[in-house]
């Protein structure tokens, strides 16, 4: 059984990570084939960082994660807390069901209608072609709320109610308890759902492809149109930078924060009660 | 006071109600409203019909009917894969040290997070009659196959792109079972399958229908997989909505993309209606 369990596991990843290794070995690749090694060469790596349109969409690409990030984070908190304190159970309903619907409609129907609202409202105004960095931003920031949310309420309701009151007690402000009591209570939840809103942003193709416009390209959408042609390696090699880059955010965030950040987390913890 | 507690609720509630209202609920609107008009927005249910109608000259078959039950099907069977492969490796994650669990956890999200065209464009050379695995299958002396262009290949991107989607959920339910309860049961005579089908299974559905959800829903409205690996026509109805809106005729896409909508929006209802009687039931029982 247990042998099972093992070449069981290594089978998936096997085929989980097969593409992903030939397209490492063959960003090496001296000549352009997927299949036939002919010899190494890093030429395909001097060619990405010579090829401009794509430098330009990975700059555009972390402009519009970080503006997105920034500003879900802050309106998806300021939302948490609003719909925490609601006294009014279907208001409540309401709101949560509101902020399902980008999560579970697929990414298609999201895109489709921003697309159809951007288009319709620049018609109103007379504008030949609506879609900009700026309808992509609303567009990211729409679908990242929901993800902030989910990580801040539950955070929320772990908050004991008597803290803020307690700062209040003792002269603050309402707003002053706000910032000083709930927002550092809860932002371990406000730090995920920020680097959610990030990763989401960074990886979203289906919705910024129907809500971007010709002069703004990220990533996704310069991948897509080179995929539309035969791909030259330097696509490969690009694949192998973002790779490496996830790889090490990965490991940094999973194995090191855990340990050490749980153990920083207990001392200060105990060293608040002592 | 607590007027001024309601007003403070407002200013934090306020920006997100009217974001959500604007660029949630309005834009929804909007696509009734384009599907439900034609080019100059006067009221028709012609691009409904034409999706549930239009004919194929050659064939006499329904186009687009065609295309949603194919979607339909090839995203029905990419799901069963999933939750075949992924269900097993998330029991055996959870029974593996912390460590190795945080590993493959790191294993499980490293495709997730990186671009799914390139490793979708990846899929497409390696299927191709002059691929690796044809290179692969030629070298130990059998025939090559013809895979790329057809629905086994659709499949094998599904499969492939979203396992994690079906793996995490389950994972994360399934880490937060109680061991003691298999103990329990074993103790009490169960032999293995026993155990899995009336203790861990059990345990583990609302993992399943979230994996089940995260899989499916992406799976029957993706686009790039089937232009990549399938025959390159309109395949399946992300192809269709992609290629209205390509080609300008936005009031017809937007009827396919509320038709979709609305079958999905019941599938799920309908889903939620039955776990929620199932827990219902199950609880009464108790």
């Amino acid at each position: 059984m247990k042998i099972a369990s093992k070449v069981y596991t290594a089978l998936v990843f096997i085929f989980l990570f097969a593409p992903i290794v030939i397209l490492l070995v063959f960003s090496f690749n001296e000549g352009r084939s997927l299949a036939v090694f002919s010899g190494f060469s890093l030429k395909w790596y001097r060619e990405l960082f010579r090829d401009e349109a794509t430098l330009t969409s990975v700059r555009n690409t972390l402009l519009l994660a970080v503006s997105a990030m920034v500003i879900s984070t802050v309106i998806g908190v300021a939302a948490s807390v609003g719909i925490e304190r609601l006294r009014a159970k279907w208001l409540k309903t309401a709101i949560n069901t509101v902020t399902d619907i980008p999560m579970t409609n697929p990414d298609i129907i999201t895109g489709i209608s921003l697309m159809l609202m951007f288009v319709f409202a620049g018609r109103l105004f007379g504008l030949a072609n609506s879609l900009s960095f700026w309808t992509m931003l609303v567009a990211h920031v729409t679908f990242c709320l929901p993800y902030v949310i989910l990580q801040v309420l539950p955070k929320l309701r772990q908050l004991d109610p008597a803290l803020p009151e307690a700062a209040m007690d003792l002269g603050c402000t309402p707003w002053e308890a706000f910032f000083k009591v709930t927002i550092p209570e809860i932002m371990p939840g406000i730090v995920t759902g920020a680097i959610m809103a990030f990763t989401m942003s960074l990886d979203d193709f289906v919705i910024s492809y129907f809500t971007s416009g010709a002069g703004f390209q990220t990533l996704p959408i310069r991948i897509y149109n080179m995929t539309k042609k035969t791909v030259t390696p330097k696509m490969y090699a690009l694949a192998t930078i973002i790779f490496f880059v996830i790889l090490a955010l990965l490991l940094i965030s999973n194995l090191t924060d855990d340990d050490a950040m749980a153990k920083r987390r207990e001392k200060k913890r105990l060293k608040g009660k002592s | 006071m607590s007027g001024a507690k309601s007003r403070r609720t407002a200013v934090l509630l306020g920006p997100y109600s009217v974001w959500a209202a604007l660029f949630i609920l309005v834009p929804l609107f909007f696509v009734a409203y384009y599907a439900f008009t034609d080019n100059s927005f006067n009221f028709t249910l012609d691009n409904i019909l034409k999706f549930f109608t239009e004919q194929s000259r050659e064939t006499g078959s329904r186009i687009y009917l065609d295309i949603f039950f194919r979607s339909l099907k090839l995203a029905v069977i990419s799901t069963v894969i999933c939750l075949l492969m992924g269900y097993p490796l998330a029991y055996i994650m959870t029974r593996a040290g912390e460590r190795a669990q945080k590993i493959m956890m790191v294993l499980i999200m490293i495709p997730m997070w990186m671009n799914f065209l390139i490793r979708t464009y990846a899929w497409m050379t390696i299927l191709q009659d002059t691929g690796i695995l044809n290179g692969f299958i030629q070298s130990l002396g059998l025939q090559p196959i013809h895979i790329i262009g057809t629905e086994s290949a659709v499949v094998v991107g599904m499969v492939y792109d979203y396992l994690p989607y079906m793996v995490l959920p389950i994972y994360s339910v399934m880490a937060k079972m109680d061991y003691k309860l298999v103990e329990a049961a074993r103790d009490l005579g169960c032999n293995g399958l026993q155990v899995l089908r009336r203790v861990i299974l059990p345990l583990s559905i609302p993992g399943i229908l979230n994996g089940v959800t995260m899989v499916l829903i992406p799976s029957i409205s993706t686009f790039y997989i089937s232009q990549k690996l399938g025959n390159g026509k309109f395949f399946l109805i992300g192809d269709a909505i992609e290629g209205q809106y390509v080609s300008n005729n936005l009031h017809f896409a937007a009827a396919m993309a509320f038709i979709l909508m609305v079958i999905l929006l019941a599938a799920m209802a309908l889903i939620k209606y039955l776990t929620g009687r199932r827990e219902y039931e199950g609880g009464a029982k108790a």
